[in-house]
């Protein structure tokens, strides 16, 4: 895969348009994970958009966006942040030749202090 | 040898629009000026109100070959005419129990309400209507057939 | 035989590009009845008309077909050029090829085939047009402004300083509307109610003026010139002609706990009340969902207490009837509900406020006397953050799509203001752009920041929340990539403005056209920017789209540039597209007359000839060309196909048919 299709894979995989950014910065200022991230959510998109998705794919932020979704609830153009975080991670999977977890997989106990919002990015983080 | 190719051509009804001066032919040009594409067979003719629409037009549309008949006017109570469009609705629905008495399906014609301010909701009436139109095939029924002669 | 002349626009490039249309102009010319037929780049330039001027005289053309754009755009430009040559100006016809054809389809070979189909089907019609003359009709000498804001006020003060009468109908107690509301004005700072009072004075004074305050329109018919409109008094339960404005009744009433409205529900107000200290009319009007006495049926303090006996409980709802030749429309503005945007928390927080809070909070007249004081606790804030954008450029289904306008200016004014009056406080601005195009705008704002020390952000915040007593200001410094939080003890949020909501109602009664975003569209975004498309229908201020001041007033004055226009006409031409029985044909039934929406046709009797020497009278209907308006409703009813429509004939539109359908 070239750099160029991945690129096109990550817009396509993200279903977002990164050109309706407006750059305000409001999924920045939302994210609650903002300081465990190197790159940050508003980075993606303008990054995505140069094309520039070496630095995405390396960075750490991908395995440290909690998926909590707070930067496309708040965007107000209807850009979604944290589905081009996912897309970039599902690539990287992907190109590590990773398959993800399966469901059957899921230990059978699953401690009910879990909140549900984990293991549903576990299941973006790992079962794509 | 010339071989000969029969490409089956894709049917593409014909389709006359009467839109009221007023809203929808207005909201066609937004349409229009908004870039919103419909298909190019639907042509539309301009009248005053949707009340100037006899219904005998749409029985000549369809004895000339139209595959499908749409009606747009303003909304129930925004005609520009007062009550013409309330005329219209109540026109239409007669005409609609004659075309069934004829055996022409009535989903051949629609009446609809389209403001000035509604180019995308024109847009999106038109798909939706050639859509319809297409699914039901060509218009056989009312075709006058002295139109075929010397075909 | 018909000499019919045929021209194709390219529209520079707008047809061109996607109809070939050199080709439509030539597939044409073989078309029965066509004596010419060309093409050219602008068909309404100067040039092109005179093209059109010169085919009709050389070849002699009884009538023309123009492929052009909308006949809403150019058919009266193409109309008198025709005239201009000798042509009659009904016989042309235009082939919308621009609207109905370039712009909605992409591929070249199908527009092309579709422009020839709508050249001709113009043609088939233009062909069975008759030569029509206008007739006039009268115009009212007096105009109708909605809305007693400042476009209203300016307005009405141009077209009453030019001798017409005008009627301000305003929907609240009192004229002024925002702009009543707003403590200082960018961008030189005057006092918006020292500028705002003479002129609402003045229009009380005005011998031409007459304002229907606490009135709304409630009906409209007619047309250009001839408006009638009904307006209802809504009741104030007190005599405007007897009431003095000496606010006795407002210091007895025992019901005060009603939100200040006018303050923006910042404090409360009784029951009987007058808006504001400078009212126009100065005259009190009772809240009735509040009034003890409407509720319990006992009390009537106030009637005891006023000296001249102006209350009234038993006032109803009125209505008059008044005809106008113009209705302008400046019905104004609201900003928008924040319950959309709990990020903000707006609804949990009392220190979170809107920025029109923010001007009842800073105004002298104010709740607070224009101490800055917060809502939650009366004390002075030391730190303050607005937030801009709240709910404008928001696509997301939240707030409005567009950009208000006039948020970066006051933002950058109450950041100024306050760091002037309360030197002490430490005010932020978080900004996605900061937009001043205008005047002397950008150094306002500049000011702030370079003059005033005002902290401008470049980012967005995410979530404004409490701890312990204190906001804190969650947001991203996108110049530092950083994300940073502020502690504030006050958050301003500039909400983004939208129409006032009762536009959509009077944008029905007037059938003016209006947008997605309840804007009422303009007759042409650049060249009639203050004419609705509906005749003799005039549109100034936010109800047109977002605006400031001075551009409010501009376009007001404009507005009142074309209503005195129109006014000054003894006579306007009517359209003469209007209904005419064949009296051959009429049987006198009179279901023509019960479906006309105008009253425009009546009976006479007639004698015609039976041949033979001999004759018969009969009863047949008589259309007064006057008062139709040519909608074609009775030429549908009519059993004997007696009746048609001039311009519209089913002739005409049953050619079009046929051309349409013809494979």
């Amino acid at each position: 895969m070239t750099n160029e299709e991945r690129v096109e894979n990550i817009n396509r995989l993200s279903g977002t348009d990164v050109r309706k950014c407006m750059k305000c910065g409001k999924c920045s200022g939302r994210c609650p994970a903002f300081k465990d991230m190197d790159i940050k959510p508003h980075q993606f998109v303008t990054k995505l958009g140069k094309g520039q998705i070496e630095e995405l794919l390396e960075s750490k932020s991908i395995w440290n966006c909690l998926s909590c979704m707070a930067c496309v609830e708040r965007c107000p153009r209807g850009v979604a942040p944290a589905a081009v975080i996912e897309a970039v991670r599902d690539t990287v999977v992907r190109m590590q030749g990773k398959n993800g977890i399966k469901a059957e997989e899921i230990p059978p106990i699953v401690d009910e202090l879990i909140p549900q919002q984990l293991l549903v990015s576990a299941y973006r983080k790992y079962n794509k | 040898m010339q071989e000969v190719t029969t490409e089956k051509k894709e049917f593409t009804p014909n389709i006359v629009a009467f839109c009221c001066n007023w809203c929808s032919y207005a909201g066609a040009d937004l349409a229009g000026s908004s870039r919103l594409t419909y298909p190019a067979n639907v042509k539309i003719i301009r009248v005053p109100c949707s009340c100037r629409v006899n219904p005998t037009f749409v029985l000549k549309a369809f004895q000339q070959g139209a595959d499908g008949v749409i009606l747009c006017g303003c909304h129930p109570g925004d005609c520009h005419y007062v009550t013409g469009n309330y005329y219209t609705r109540r026109r239409m629905a007669l005409l609609y129990s004659f075309l069934n008495y004829m055996g022409i399906e009535k989903e051949r014609t629609r009446v609809e309400w389209v403001s000035a301010a509604e180019g995308a909701r024109f847009s999106a009436v038109m798909n939706d209507f050639v859509a319809q139109v297409t699914a039901l095939g060509e218009n056989k029924r009312l075709t006058d057939l002295r139109v075929k002669e010397g075909e | 035989m018909q000499r019919i002349g045929v021209f194709i626009c390219w529209c520079g490039s707008n047809i061109a590009a996607t109809v070939d249309v050199e080709k439509v102009a030539e597939v044409i010319k073989s078309e029965p009845g066509v004596v010419y037929s060309a093409n050219y780049q602008y068909m309404c330039s100067e040039n092109g008309q005179q093209l059109i001027k010169q085919a009709i005289k050389e070849h002699n053309l009884t009538g023309i077909v123009v492929g052009a754009c909308s006949p809403r755009m150019h058919e009266a430009t193409f109309r008198k050029a025709a005239e201009a040559a000798g042509l009659n100006p009904y016989m042309v016809e235009i082939a919308n090829i621009r609207e109905h054809c370039s712009w909605i389809h992409k591929d070249m070979d199908e527009a092309t085939e579709k422009a020839v189909i709508l050249v001709r089907t113009a043609i088939a019609k233009v062909k069975l047009n008759a030569p029509l003359t206008a007739g006039e009709s009268p115009v009212v000498k007096r105009a109708l402004v909605i809305g007693g804001g400042i476009a209203g006020i300016q307005a009405a003060l141009d077209i009453a300083d030019a001798g017409f009468e005008v009627d301000i109908v305003e929907k609240n107690a009192t004229i002024g509307g925002r702009m009543a509301q707003i403590d200082k004005t960018f961008p030189t700072l005057d006092c918006s109610a020292c500028i705002l009072t003479p002129k609402m004075v003045d229009c009380a004074q005005h011998e031409k003026i007459d304002i229907l305050s606490y009135s709304e329109v409630e009906d409209v018919k007619g047309f250009v010139g001839n408006f009638s409109v009904t307006i209802r008094r809504k009741a104030r339960y007190v005599d405007e002609t007897k009431c003095t404005g000496c606010k006795i009744c407002m210091e007895k009433c025992p019901s005060k706990k009603g939100l200040n409205t006018f303050n923006m529900g910042l404090n409360t107000r009784p029951a009987i009340h007058i808006p504001f200290a400078q009212a126009i009319p100065n005259v009190a009007v009772i809240d009735a969902e509040q009034c003890i006495k409407f509720k319990t049926g006992k009390c009537g303090i106030c009637q005891k207490f006023c000296g001249v006996g102006a209350i009234d409980y038993e006032q109803k709802d009125s209505f008059i009837e008044r005809q106008y030749g113009a209705i302008v429309v400046a019905t104004g503005f609201k900003p928008i509900e924040l319950t959309a945007f709990n990020e903000y928390g707006y609804a949990d927080n009392k220190d979170v406020i809107t920025s029109l809070e923010l001007e009842r909070l800073m105004n002298a007249a104010g709740p607070t006397n224009g101490v800055l004081l917060r809502p939650s606790d009366g004390q002075h804030p030391k730190v303050i953050t607005f937030i801009q954008c709240v709910g404008s450029r928001d696509t997301s289904g939240c707030g409005k799509p567009y950009c208000s306008k006039i948020c970066c200016m006051y933002t950058a004014k109450h950041a100024m203001l306050i760091r002037e009056k309360y030197p002490d406080t430490e005010v932020h601005v978080f900004y996605i752009d900061v937009r001043t195009p205008g005047k002397n705008y950008d150094e306002f704002y500049r000011r702030a920041v370079e003059q005033y020390g005002v902290d401008y952000i470049k980012g967005m915040v995410g979530k404004v929340y409490n701890e312990n007593g204190k906001l804190m200001v969650q947001g991203s410094n996108l110049i530092d990539n950083e994300q940073i939080t502020i502690e504030s003890d006050l958050v301003v949020l500039a909400a983004a403005i939208e129409p006032e909501p009762s536009v959509r109602k009077i944008a029905t009664l007037l059938t003016a056209s209006i947008d997605t975003n309840n804007f009422l569209t303009e007759s042409h975004a650049k060249l009639r920017p203050v004419e609705s498309p509906t005749a003799g229908v005039y549109l100034a201020g936010v109800c047109q789209g977002p605006k400031d001041i001075p551009e409010t007033v501009s376009q007001a004055s404009a507005c009142a540039a074309k209503v005195i226009g129109l006014l000054a006409k003894d006579k306007l031409k009517t359209n003469p597209c209007v209904a005419t029985p064949d009296e051959t044909m009429c049987n006198g039934c009179s279901q023509c007359a019960n479906v006309c929406a105008y009253g425009a046709i009546t009976y006479v009797e007639k004698e015609f000839r039976l041949g033979g020497g001999k004759t018969e009278i009969r009863r047949v209907a008589s259309v007064n060309p006057a008062v139709c308006q040519g909608c074609g409703a009775c030429t549908v009813t009519c059993p004997s196909g007696a009746m048609d429509l001039k311009g519209f004939s089913s002739k005409q539109i049953m050619s079009e048919v046929d051309a349409i359908c013809k494979k």
